[in-house]
């Protein structure tokens, strides 16, 4: 299968890379020879995979994740694991373990995140394509601040098997690129059935992207352009959305009233399944050593203390709070309950539109520093995580700039429409050039 | 409001240490988090009903597995062929 190699030497002076594979073997196919990055949560065999984080360093997966495998049967060169906030916890990669990535349209800025690493590397142009992951806006965040393309698929399309988890009701693996057409031909690869993954649908993208979008119709939420939007990114925004029509598409306003409660059930849904996930952390498997003279509790305390960064550890602080005896009803009860308001709202909206757009971060890329407590750092996902809470595809491409810096329009679509959401970016992309 | 003492029992209950220079701001910002969540008090609806998905089972059919050396690969503490653990009693 790997009859040729690469090399891949790039000059990473934006600490996109957290691994590089001098050499990177790879096969013919439909991928033969280009070279792809992986974010660092997604497991390679053989190759280091710390997810950004202390307690996994030095950790070789043994075995290959579904996308990975997928990779190398379809000819590519696996070229390198990307940086990333600790195990995704954050919106600007700051939350490495092992230092920031910075943004190449303005290297005093955040690359966004949590796959920051892999949008910088595309849009630094060390590689053609990366693989992200969105929890809560992790590809599309980060897409949105360098200025490149990032895809997070229907829940389901794409095996999250391999994939080391963070909130698995959440997450989905994507596609990142330059452009619309390398999005949707690394999506061609990536999808599929996987039995491994209980949650994985039979649902291949088999898409040629198609520019035509007369007669589709787009629901303008007055949620994405109202308080906490930045009312430039809003008129850049608007202004795409113009084009649009003048490609043949209409557009009608609609709401989504649920969206008040959608970042307060994001964060307790996802820090409870963190606090879950992130359990078996414990230095006995792999990870630094935990000392086995000590009681099992002692010393588990110890290596998660000095191995998870502080926003890791207050998540799972905050899951395990928000699952305990007497706070499940206030918090995780509650938090399923709005789940369902936003799956319904968007349901509602969907019934009358084809697809829903605004844009993807209610700012440009933040400075480096700039986010220093966690609470206004949580508020920047607000626009995306609707998305992930009713499982629907979203796209974030390049719009337009403000103060210099990329915006970024988000298409969202119907539950397994990926489709469609590639063909209205696409048309986007095509007209502006 | 949650107090340091709370915040050191569900640090406890996760198994995470922190630091006593760390409990402070590690309460403040807690709670500054929590007092968002409350919004979720005014939520209205039901949650999720059982949906019409099924079931999906296989067979339990014996496959190959990772052999043991690289199961044990990345374990510090080995013994005869096993992951050692930290003491329980």
């Amino acid at each position: 299968m790997a009859a040729h190699e690469i090399t891949f030497e790039p000059d990473d002076r934006y600490n996109a890379f957290l691994t590089t594979c001098k050499k990177a073997p790879h096969g013919d196919g439909k991928l033969g020879g280009i070279a792809v990055a992986v974010k660092d949560n997604i497991s390679t065999r053989g190759i280091e995979t710390t997810c950004g984080s202390k307690i996994l360093k030095g950790y070789i997966p043994p075995y290959d994740a579904h996308v990975v495998e997928l990779l190398k049967k379809s000819g590519a060169a696996i070229a390198g694991k990307t940086n990333m906030d600790e195990f995704g916890m954050g919106t600007t990669t700051e939350n490495s373990a092992f230092g920031p990535t910075l943004n190449p349209c303005d290297t005093t800025r955040v690359p966004g995140g949590s796959s920051g690493g892999s949008a910088a590397a595309v849009a630094a142009g060390m590689v053609r394509m990366a693989l992200g992951t969105d929890t809560g806006g992790s590809i599309r965040c980060p897409a949105a601040f360098c200025g490149i393309v990032g895809l997070k698929p229907t829940y389901g399309r794409v095996s999250r098997y391999g994939l080391i988890a963070y909130a698995n009701s959440l997450e989905q693996i994507g596609p990142m690129a330059q452009n619309v057409s390398d999005v949707s031909l690394l999506m061609q690869v990536i999808s599929g059935h996987d039995r491994r993954d209980t949650t994985s649908y039979t649902r291949p993208y088999t898409h040629t992207p198609s520019p035509d979008i007369k007669g589709i119709k787009i629901g303008v939420p007055q949620e994405y352009f109202g308080a906490g939007v930045d009312r430039n990114v809003a008129e850049v925004t608007k202004r795409a959305i113009f084009r649009l029509e003048e490609l043949g598409a209409t557009t009608v306003p609609c709401s989504i009233p649920s969206m008040e409660y959608a970042l307060a059930a994001y964060y307790v849904t996802c820090t409870s399944e963190a606090s879950s996930n992130l359990a078996r952390f414990d230095g006995v498997r792999y990870g630094p050593a935990a000392d086995t003279k000590k009681s099992w509790h002692d010393a588990y305390r110890e290596v998660r203390e000095s191995g998870f960064g502080t926003e890791v550890r207050r998540r799972i602080m905050l899951g395990t709070f928000a699952l305990s005896s007497g706070y499940y009803g206030k918090y995780y009860a509650k938090a399923q309950v709005a789940r369902e308001n936003i799956k319904k709202d968007f349901s509602r909206i969907f019934s009358d539109v084809d697809v829903i757009a605004g844009p993807t971060m209610p700012t440009i890329a933040f400075k480096l520093g700039e986010k220093s407590d966690p609470l206004s750092m949580y508020l920047a996902d607000i626009l995306t995580v609707p998305a992930n809470l009713a499982g629907i595809p979203a796209i974030s491409l390049p719009c337009g700039k403000v103060e210099g810096m990329p915006v970024g329009l988000q298409i969202m679509g119907k539950p397994f429409e990926d489709e469609r959401v590639i063909d209205v970016a696409y048309a986007y992309e095509q007209a502006v050039g | 409001m949650v107090t340091e003492k709370e915040v050191q029992h569900i640090a406890g209950l996760a198994d995470i240490g922190i630091t006593t220079e760390e409990l402070g701001t590690f309460t403040s910002r807690f709670n500054e988090i929590l007092d968002y969540f409350d919004v979720l008090d005014r939520v209205q609806g039901e949650g999720p009903a059982s949906c019409d998905l099924s079931n999906v089972m296989r067979e339990d059919i014996v496959e190959p597995s990772l052999p043991q050396e690289e199961v044990l690969k990345n374990a510090a503490a080995q013994e005869d062929g096993f992951i050692k653990a930290p003491r329980v009693m």
